[in-house]
């Protein structure tokens, strides 16, 4: 740390930035802010371009000599691709609606992270390069040449947006920022311009199925460590069966869930709630991993990694899919499941095997969310729910960008939480449902040395829940993403200590009153149920 | 406008909203152009929380100045800035350069012919030096904050691996 300069130094200090054109500020990469380049190894892998050792902060990214020419055809050839992209690229009228609706504008005050200058990095050099005017008028039509500056510009601001979408609910032209990042990640793969954090999970997935690379017996070994702990909570052995062929249903989730807590009591929510229900299910070594970090590199990689699922379900002959909680994975499934690997129809439209409701929404993709699943049971009063035991909690809702905004999933978890727990309150307005704020931490940003960047980009949303917790006394966050339950703790005890995170199933398994359990005094995570200190004080 | 006797608290109270304005606007500056305007939109408590937090922040802070420094102001609304700026700026310099603007302005507010008055500079010292201590406790939050960072790190790795070590047995339960 730098000696600190004298009170009367630091009055003298004229801290105004130069007010110089946003093309003509060059980027600054400071410390916290970006994320470990990849390794070498987690490109050789998949096949992906350019692996190398490099250090995002050194001058020398170690590019192939016709970069700039690789990168020229490569969005040429995705303007031909995607017709979203080109007219993204021809429509924005910089009328500025967008501008302050990004979490990472708003909480590091950077005016590139305002989504329409964001955009504008690559769209300056689209005029350049694909349009007339900007050949001719160059800087005057807002057109500027693609150099190595502009490039690193690229990287360091694609990697401070989460595809969230929240700008493009405030664009009168509907253009959604999320789809213009997607592309430039693309671009920055085709010179091997990775962070290790997407990389290496997306290689892991690649060679055992999930992020993490945990091999089957540390998937089996780590759910036998949370059926211990359930027998410890409801004295019932609950035993889940693996990669078992016939079963009706096979169940995929974040690899999140199996691995670190607080993910872990939403996992055992689902152990409890299947077992309760007596659900012909099963779990796959293989189809371990509902996320995919390869939608954070390319369209293609994507692909790839998500093929296993619906194979799975060939192989096993299920019926069809049930999908735990996690956001960018049901992004990817419900947007892009069926076109990449279908069509499924060797699976049966998914239908409730206790309420006997068939869920149309999924006809075509033949997979259903946990959340629609349960409130379905819950509506057709399948369960039987003690929400009392959860009157220590005062919960909140977090709409995760994906499933609230990106898919619409608005209602159904709310309507599932309001039956399992007594105290629900809502956040702010404009903080929440398709408004909701980013965690801060999504498209695979959720590394630690990237901490600035998230605790800045999380800010917005954990001042919605400040206040929450300060004027109705909240004390618990849930959501149904894996990524938020990862990434939402550290928010919360940087900006307001006192919450905690939940996922909703774990909410669920403790208000589930399951046959045949013993008395419960504890909740999922060991802590005493409300009442019970009493009871023990008094005996 | 002829002013009496007035001691130095009277006429901050007189021209508060004015210095608070200017002391808003002086911390805003120190953002970019396009931030800054966008900054200045205080009222919006849930979009705009950066710019809510100072205005609110730094009046609370005037008035925690003005009746003596009540310790529980003083550190909510320091540290609701301090946090921020903890994590935007990365000197600690730069993130609570903010506190002396506060010295800056009221000297100019008040202006020649106020300061020149019997009694006022002694006042104008104490409350100077009363700023230089806020400026104190907030190299201290930042410090903090800045430690907070680093343990929400280690926590992050700490985290990670705790199944695993369970799972290699590494980490035994309590009741085993
Ligand atoms: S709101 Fe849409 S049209 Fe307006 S500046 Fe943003 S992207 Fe462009
Ligand atoms: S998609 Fe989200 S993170 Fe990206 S620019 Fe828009 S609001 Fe910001």
């Amino acid at each position: 740390m730098a000696k600190l300069p004298k009170p009367e130094e630091l009055s003298k200090i004229d801290y105004t930035p130069p007010k110089t054109s946003w093309m003509d500020t060059p980027v600054v990469f400071k410390e916290g802010m970006f994320c470990h380049g990849s390794k070498p190894k987690s490109l050789e892998l998949v096949g992906f371009p350019n692996p190398r050792d490099w250090r995002p902060a050194d001058a020398d990214w170690k590019l192939p000599e016709n970069w700039k020419q690789i990168l020229l055809e490569g969005i040429a050839e995705r303007l031909e691709k995607y017709r979203s992209f080109r007219l993204f690229m021809d429509i924005c009228v910089r009328c500025g609606a967008c501008a302050d609706k990004c979490h990472f504008f708003i909480g590091t005050g950077d005016p590139k992270n305002m989504p329409v200058l964001r955009a504008e990095l690559i769209r300056s050099v689209y005029r350049k390069e694909f349009t007339l005017a900007g050949k001719i008028f160059g800087k005057m039509a807002g057109a500027r040449e693609l150099t190595i500056d502009v490039l690193k510009e690229w990287w360091y601001y694609f990697f401070q947006c989460t595809e969230c979408r929240r700008c493009s609910v405030f664009c009168p032209y509907g253009i959604d920022q999320a789809e213009i990042t997607i592309i430039g990640r693309e671009l920055l793969n085709l010179l091997g311009l990775n962070i290790e954090w997407i990389a290496g999970p997306v290689s892991n997935c690649y060679m055992k199925g999930n992020h993490l690379g945990l091999e089957p017996h540390t998937i089996v070994g780590n759910l036998e460590y949370m059926l211990d702990d359930i027998e410890t909570v409801t004295g019932k052995r609950i035993k889940p069966t693996f990669n078992r062929k016939g079963a009706e249903i096979l169940f995929v989730t974040p690899s999140g869930d199996l691995f670190a807590d607080p993910g872990t009591y939403t996992c055992m929510g689902y152990l409890m709630l299947f077992e309760e229900l007596g659900l012909d299910y099963t779990w796959s070594t293989y189809a371990s991993e509902g996320g995919n970090f390869g939608f954070f590199t390319s369209n293609e990689m994507a692909k790839r990694l998500n093929s296993k699922i619906y194979a799975e379900a060939k192989r096993l002959g299920v019926k069809w899919i049930l999908g735990g909680e996690c956001g960018h994975m049901w992004r990817v499934l419900s947007q892009y499941m069926d076109t990449w690997n279908g069509p499924a129809d060797f699976l049966e439209v998914p239908k409730s095997p206790i309420t006997g409701t068939v869920f149309e929404n999924a006809k075509s993709m033949k997979m259903v969310h946990v959340a629609e699943f349960t409130a379905d049971l819950i509506k057709n009063n399948k369960l039987k729910l003690d929400p009392k035991r959860n009157d220590h909690l005062k919960v909140t809702w977090h709409d995760s960008c994906n499933v609230a905004r990106g898919m619409g999933m608005l209602e159904e978890p709310r309507y599932v939480l309001k039956n399992v727990v007594n105290n629900f309150v809502e956040m702010p307005e404009d903080t929440i449902r398709e408004k909701t704020f980013c965690c801060g931490s999504g498209t695979g940003l959720n590394a630690s040395e990237d901490m600035d960047l998230r605790m800045k980009g999380g800010f917005p949303r954990a001042n919605a829940v400040k206040f929450v917790h300060e004027h109705y006394g909240v004390n618990m966050l849930a959501n149904v993403c894996a990524i938020d339950r990862a990434t939402l703790p550290p928010l919360m005890d940087y900006w307001v200590p006192g919450v905690k995170v939940a996922g909703l199933h774990e909410l669920v398994a403790n208000a589930l009153v399951m046959t045949g359990e013993k008395e419960r005094t504890t909740d999922l995570r060991g802590e005493p149920l409300p009442g019970i200190e009493q009871k023990e004080e008094k005996a | 406008m002829i002013h009496g006797n007035m001691n130095l608290n009277h006429y901050l109270i007189e021209k508060k909203s004015t210095i608070l304005k200017k002391w808003f606007d002086a911390v805003v500056e120190t953002y970019p152009h396009e931030t800054s305007t966008f900054l200045r939109k205080q009222k919006a408590q849930f979009t705009n929380p950066v710019g809510y937090t100072l205005s609110e922040g730094i009046e609370h802070l005037f008035d925690a100045l003005l009746q003596g420094m009540i310790p529980d102001t003083v550190s909510r609304f320091l540290d609701s800035i301090i946090r921020i700026r903890a994590i935007q700026e990365f000197s600690p310099s730069e993130a609570v350069s903010f506190i002396f603007q506060l010295k800056k302005v009221v000297r100019l507010e008040l202006g020649k012919e106020i300061l020149g008055q019997q009694g006022i500079a002694e006042e104008l010292a104490v409350f100077e030096s009363a700023v230089d201590d806020l400026a104190l406790f907030s190299f201290d939050l930042f410090m903090k904050c800045r430690e907070k960072i680093y343990e929400l790190k280690a926590n992050e790795a700490k985290n990670m691996t705790f199944r695993l070590l369970q799972q290699a047995r590494l980490i035994v339960d309590n009741q085993d």
